[in-house]
């Protein structure tokens, strides 16, 4: 049955996920192109952390603390030789390598952003869908999500993790709760829009029932502003990690996080800016990438912002 | 009008109900035992059971709930199992330095970027239009720590123009007052200016393609006239919808720039009580804090007829 309503689908969506948003197009958008270069390098240098010419992270040299960057020091190895170990980014304060913990500090903050993107991009849809189909929910679900957008983000995170135990998952709840209303409001306008639909309304006409028809004809339709949704949620859990692990209320301060190493060098910014400005600049240029990734994609979906920009 | 208001606020009942909902749900959702939590390390078993009882949490959780937003009505935030104070004396002693931050920051940040979203939109296209965009951009993305420490050691450190660190209260003096505001004040305003600007260039630039912004031009008014009379007045709403949004970062943005700064307010408070696991301050403080959010919200709402004749209810 719901076969037949597919020709009518095609030529009226709301907003079309193709022709007008191609890989195409994507790749010819400056901002696309920059931000997306930018955070596949952050990417890489998180995989590649290994081969990078970091040390252990978590090593502990008590002899080598507090170095400006770019200092060398004489290492004796077991067998008697000695070599030179350049600190590229300095030390921290319990004679940790900057440069390595930088480098790994770009897996949590990435894993944290992507995962946080994908989980409530996921809820959201659900919620969305649901709650912009089915007239009896709209109501429920929306006052739970204004009330749980009137708690400010951060706070909500941070009394979120208070209470459970510190780590990466607990973390990434703590950010994900937040943000799920926010794609949950996206969603659901989207829906109310698309089902207004005259293919929605044949479809309904052909007798589709409800769980095929979301899926089925509104769905797709809700990806594009979707995705362009989930990218600003990855840029904004990157800095909300950043900020807990900074405050001190996120992933234990052993793991290297930017944030953990900025608030590792609190106490001696003074006199050793460093280790606060290395992994600051990292952060930075990653939520600047993705929020240029966000958009780029945003003014190709809206022509409106197009014609403005 | 009437109407309108009074089911404006009458919508924040629910709102602020969710809010009471997952604030007083923080607690209940630990792990382990709540009373024990309270209580800390090194209390007794009688400590324990006596909070349980002063808490009602012997009693059913429908009816702890009752209890306790019965004394928040009352305006009972609890007592402070850190700071041995009741709650709401130490938000007293602590929400001057975050009103004088929150204000400065508001009047720095409104004041700067609307004229220059203008500018923007004026001059589209333009190099300035991309300068204030691309640090639009570039304002939504740097972490407020990092900014707050790059001003640090840039004005405070190397120049050495002002302090680093530190608030000083108004009554000691308003010099010291305003020069320990400054650099918290323009790092938490970096954030609310990008929003801002970007906003007032949008719906300034849709105005200005309007029939009566040519018809001002036409009839030989200045530049200045038309963008500020004809042109910003129109795109008012939208901008003022924008601020109250902003609110909401601005508050997030508090705790982080009074951590950096060292500014004993509410938003340090929140950390130190986060830390010391200290429940009934947290709760309080996101209640405060959410409350606030919707209030301003809803003045938002309410002056939009004030800002637009046209909208009637």
């Amino acid at each position: 049955m719901t076969d037949h309503a597919q020709p009518i689908a095609a030529p009226l969506p709301v907003v079309v996920v193709t022709p007008r948003m191609g890989v195409g197009r994507l790749v010819r958008s400056r901002s696309v192109l920059s931000g997306g270069a930018i955070f596949v390098m952050i990417v890489a240098i998180g995989l590649l952390a290994p081969v990078l010419g970091t040390v252990d992270p978590a090593r502990i040299d008590p002899v080598a603390r507090n170095k400006t960057p770019g200092t060398q020091r004489l290492v004796r190895n077991d067998d008697g030789t000695q070599r030179t170990v350049t600190y590229w980014m300095g030390t921290d304060s319990l004679g940790r390598d900057v440069y390595s913990r930088v480098l790994y500090g770009a897996r949590v903050s990435l894993v944290v952003g992507i995962s946080v993107a994908t989980v409530s991009a996921a809820i959201g849809l659900l919620i969305g869908l649901l709650a912009g189909y089915l007239r009896w929910l709209d109501n429920i679900a929306m006052r739970v999500m204004d009330g749980l957008m009137s708690i400010p983000a951060i706070l909500l995170a941070i009394g979120l993790v208070s209470i459970s135990k510190a780590g990466l998952r607990s973390v990434i709840l703590a950010i994900v709760i937040p943000e799920v209303p926010r794609v949950v409001r996206l969603v659901r306008s989207a829906v109310l829009s698309i089902r207004e639909e005259p293919y929605v309304e044949a479809a309904v006409a052909l007798g589709a029932r409800t769980p095929a028809l979301l899926a089925r004809h509104v769905l797709p339709n809700t990806l594009a502003p979707l995705v362009v949704q989930a990218t600003f949620v990855c840029a904004s859990a990157i800095i909300v990690e950043a900020i807990l692990s900074f405050l001190g209320v996120g992933i234990p301060p052993e793991t290297p996080t930017w944030g953990n190493i900025m608030a590792e060098g609190r106490a001696l910014f003074r006199i050793f800016p460093h280790n606060i400005f290395f992994p600051g600049i990292f952060l930075a240029v990653t939520v600047l990438a993705v929020n240029m990734l966000g958009d780029g994609m945003r003014d190709m979906l809206d022509p409106r912002t197009r014609k403005q920009l | 009008m009437y109407g309108y208001i009074a089911r404006r606020l009458l919508s924040t009942i629910p709102v602020m109900g969710v809010v009471a909902i997952v604030v007083f749900s923080l607690l209940r959702l630990t792990t382990g035992d709540p009373a024990a939590i309270i209580a800390g390390d090194s209390a007794t078993s009688q400590d324990v059971a006596d909070i349980r009882t002063k808490l009602g949490l012997d009693r059913p959780i429908v009816q702890q709930f009752a209890i306790w937003i019965a004394s928040v009505l009352r305006g009972d935030l609890g007592e402070s199992f850190f700071f041995k104070k009741k709650v709401t004396a130490l938000i007293a002693e602590r929400i001057e330095p975050t009103l004088a931050l929150a204000t400065c920051t508001i009047i720095l940040a409104v004041s700067l970027a609307v004229p220059l979203g203008v500018l923007a939109a004026w001059r589209r296209g333009t190099w300035i239009d991309r300068t204030v965009m691309g640090f639009s951009v570039l304002g939504f993305s740097v972490p407020v720590f990092v900014i707050g420490y790059a001003l640090i050691y840039v004005f405070a450190i190397y120049l050495s123009w002002l302090p680093v660190q530190g608030y000083q209260r108004l009554r000691d003096g308003f010099a010291g007052f305003i020069e320990r505001l400054i650099l918290p004040s323009i790092t938490l305003a970096v954030i609310l200016m990008a929003l801002i600007a970007r906003i007032t260039r949008a719906s300034v630039l849709e105005v200005l393609n309007a029939d009566h912004v040519r018809t001002a031009r036409a009839k030989g008014l200045n530049e200045l006239a038309v963008l500020g009379r004809h042109a910003l007045r129109n795109a008012a709403v939208p901008i003022v919808t924008v601020i109250g949004i902003a609110v909401a970062l601005l508050i997030g943005g508090v705790v982080v720039t009074e951590s950096v700064y060292a500014i004993p307010g509410l938003g340090r408070l929140t950390v130190d009580a986060v830390l010391a696991r200290d429940y009934p301050t947290v709760q309080a403080v996101i209640l405060l804090f959410s409350a606030v959010y919707v209030v301003i919200n809803l003045l938002v709402d309410l002056t939009y007829t004030l800002l637009d004749p046209r909208i009637r209810y």
